[in-house]
């Protein structure tokens, strides 16, 4: 067991890391959509290996094959994929909205046009 | 059809919400909402009553069991007394949204509003009754998005944002419920929580199970704003319209602690959660920091929804509090307050939607002399008050009780006399809006022209009204459920 083989674990972690950065990070609506967006991506990623069998094939019932990879992690991310899709559109819609009813989508901006109400 | 109770308790309202979609007519989608939550309440009645006669039930969907990879739908004693709390708030809060709703959201959104409102609904509903950890995420976005949307038709564009707010820390706690659920399943192959329960017991020595519950936990108290993760509720609950905050503050925090308890009780088992990972040390502090800063920020709030909103978290405090005490009468009172608070803060809410109906307006200052011309709705709100406070004869006094009692077994007096502190602190906030609708006079500006609310919004009021006083009163059908539920979780874990 080498680090290397938890590769795609180092990438999960990183691609975390870097969602939930500019999750915080970042002070522009639509920016923060991107970073919540990677940060879901990670944990699409953990499940997908999680589920994957070295030398396993796709799960297909055929006499040639006897390895395959585990389709139930698969089929969780479809969902969280769909819950995911769901969640981007959402928040894309009510930047459009912030946008018409403030003019900016800049939250610092957003934030001093309502301490000055 | 009796047998299928479990499943139509989540389809019901789940069919009834695109129906609301299409038919596109404020009034005829608001029928249908009424329709589908008072059967979603009746199911639940049947269900409670099943449950209590023969024991829990267990639904495999679609036929298929949970040792084939199905998904099982199960709910016992704890189960059906969190689905009767959301389906009775649910049954009450529709009937009431067609005033409510009439004034504060576009004619052409009206529709659109109910169907969000019966997919929340039925998300909430699907949590409680699901067995399969996986299956609880799902229906925790379903009520989660469709909660974000509802916030977000508040009149206010402050509501966008508060939307906004919401969708990003909801999701952020979303995923780290995924990321928890996806350790537990890579280690033990199993996403169903009765074999969960049986399968992590032994890996308990491994690091990757720490790890899930960290993220499980610290997930679902984002979802449940128990401090410090709180920072969306406040602004969710002041400007979303007032029929969404009555609903979402009386449900979608309760199903969430609903979860919380699940997962320690059921899913890691309780030794695991409070003896191995020392959870009550954590979740002590917590909840009383909760219950005391979030009550001295409530005092000072002047906008009366903000200051119910503070005070919500102050109560999720007491729960956790209850919680975290790890003995059953704390649990008592941690159950037993979840269904009272839904009951009180569902009719102080609702109240407030009366004088928002009128007024346009929740603002203390606005709000002189108040007393004497909404006579009724200003009844409703000071029994609430009270409820809050937990005087005697009251719903929140029972609860209260049990949780002061539970304290003092544990020998922990200070935390005793810090629950009758922040009662008190909640007598200064309520004192404050009594004292301005009963004892100010009416500057004559504001509300000169204004009159008692409509009937339509004065019954579902009052309901809960009554029933936060009658359940003060005659508390044997809340601590039966309660303590029933909590029977039959510390009989699990131990």
């Amino acid at each position: 067991m080498s680090a290397l083989s938890f590769l795609n674990y180092w990438f999960v972690i990183i691609l975390m890391m870097v969602g939930f950065y500019v999750l915080i990070a970042q002070g522009n609506l639509v920016k923060k959509i991107v970073g919540l967006n990677i940060f879901q991506t990670s944990v699409f990623i953990l499940y997908i290996s999680a589920g994957k069998i070295t030398g396993g094939t796709a799960p297909i019932l055929d006499t040639q094959w006897s390895v395959y990879s585990n389709p139930l992690p698969h089929v969780l991310i479809l969902t969280a994929i769909v819950v995911g899709v769901a969640t981007s559109a959402l928040g894309l819609s009510l930047v459009v909205r912030i946008k018409e009813a403030y003019g900016t989508i800049e939250e610092d901006e957003i934030a001093q046009m309502d301490e000055s109400l | 059809m009796m047998a299928h109770l479990p499943v139509m308790q989540v389809m019901v309202p789940l069919l009834a919400a695109p129906l609301c979609a299409l038919v596109r007519n404020g009034r005829v989608a608001w029928g249908i909402a009424v329709a589908s939550s008072w059967a979603a309440f009746w199911i639940a009645w049947e269900i409670f009553q099943v449950v209590h006669s023969t024991g829990a039930i267990s639904y495999s969907l679609g036929g298929w069991s949970a040792s084939e990879g199905g998904i099982e739908y199960r709910i016992d004693t704890l189960g059906t007394f969190v689905l009767m709390v959301v389906t009775l708030v649910g049954a009450v809060v529709t009937p009431y949204a067609l005033e409510s709703v009439g004034k504060e959201v576009d004619k052409s959104k009206q529709a659109l509003f109910y169907a969000a409102f019966l997919l929340c609904l039925a998300g909430l509903l699907g949590i409680v009754v699901t067995g399969d950890m996986f299956n609880v995420f799902v229906f925790l976005e379903i009520s989660s998005l469709s909660a974000y949307a509802l916030i977000a038709l508040g009149k206010d564009r402050r509501a966008l944002r508060a939307s906004y707010q919401y969708l990003i820390m909801g999701s952020v706690g979303a995923t780290f419920i995924v990321i928890g659920i996806g350790m537990l399943y890579v280690m033990t192959g199993s996403l169903n929580m009765a074999n969960l329960a049986i399968l992590l017991p032994e890996l308990s020595s491994n690091r990757t199970i720490p790890v899930a519950f960290a993220f499980l936990t610290v997930g679902v108290c984002l979802k449940l704003a128990l401090f410090p993760l709180h920072m969306w509720l406040p602004n969710a609950y002041t400007f979303a319209p007032s029929a969404v905050t009555a609903f979402i503050a009386s449900t979608a925090t309760k199903v969430a602690i609903y979860v919380l308890l699940r997962l320690f009780y059921t899913v890691f088992g309780s030794d695991y959660s409070f003896l191995e990972m020392q959870l009550g040390t954590y979740l002590l502090p917590l909840s009383l920091i909760a219950i005391f800063s979030m009550s001295l920020v409530a005092i000072f709030q002047a906008n009366v929804k903000r200051m119910l909103a503070y005070s919500s978290l102050a109560q999720i405090g007491y729960i956790i509090l209850g919680i975290s005490l790890f003995s059953s009468t704390g649990m008592t009172a941690s159950i037993l307050h979840l269904f009272n608070h839904a009951v009180i803060k569902g009719c102080l809410f609702m109240a407030l939607g009366c004088v928002m109906y009128r007024l346009n307006s929740v603002e203390l200052d606005d709000m002189m002399g108040l007393g004497k011309k909404m006579p009724l709705t200003m009844g409703a709100f000071l029994v609430g008050g009270f409820g809050l406070i937990g005087v005697p004869f009251t719903a929140g006094f029972i609860s209260k009780w049990y949780l002061i009692q539970g304290a003092l077994e544990k020998g922990l007096w200070p935390v005793a006399v810090l629950v009758l502190l922040t009662s008190l602190m909640a007598v200064v906030y309520i004192w404050k809006v009594v004292e301005t609708v009963y004892f100010s006079e009416d500057p004559g500006s504001v509300n000169s022209d204004c009159s008692e609310a409509p009937i339509g919004l004065l019954i579902p009021t009052w309901t809960l009204a009554i029933l936060c006083v009658y359940f003060g009163i005659d508390a044997t059908l809340t601590t039966f459920g309660a303590s029933s539920a909590v029977a039959n979780l510390m009989g699990i874990g131990s």
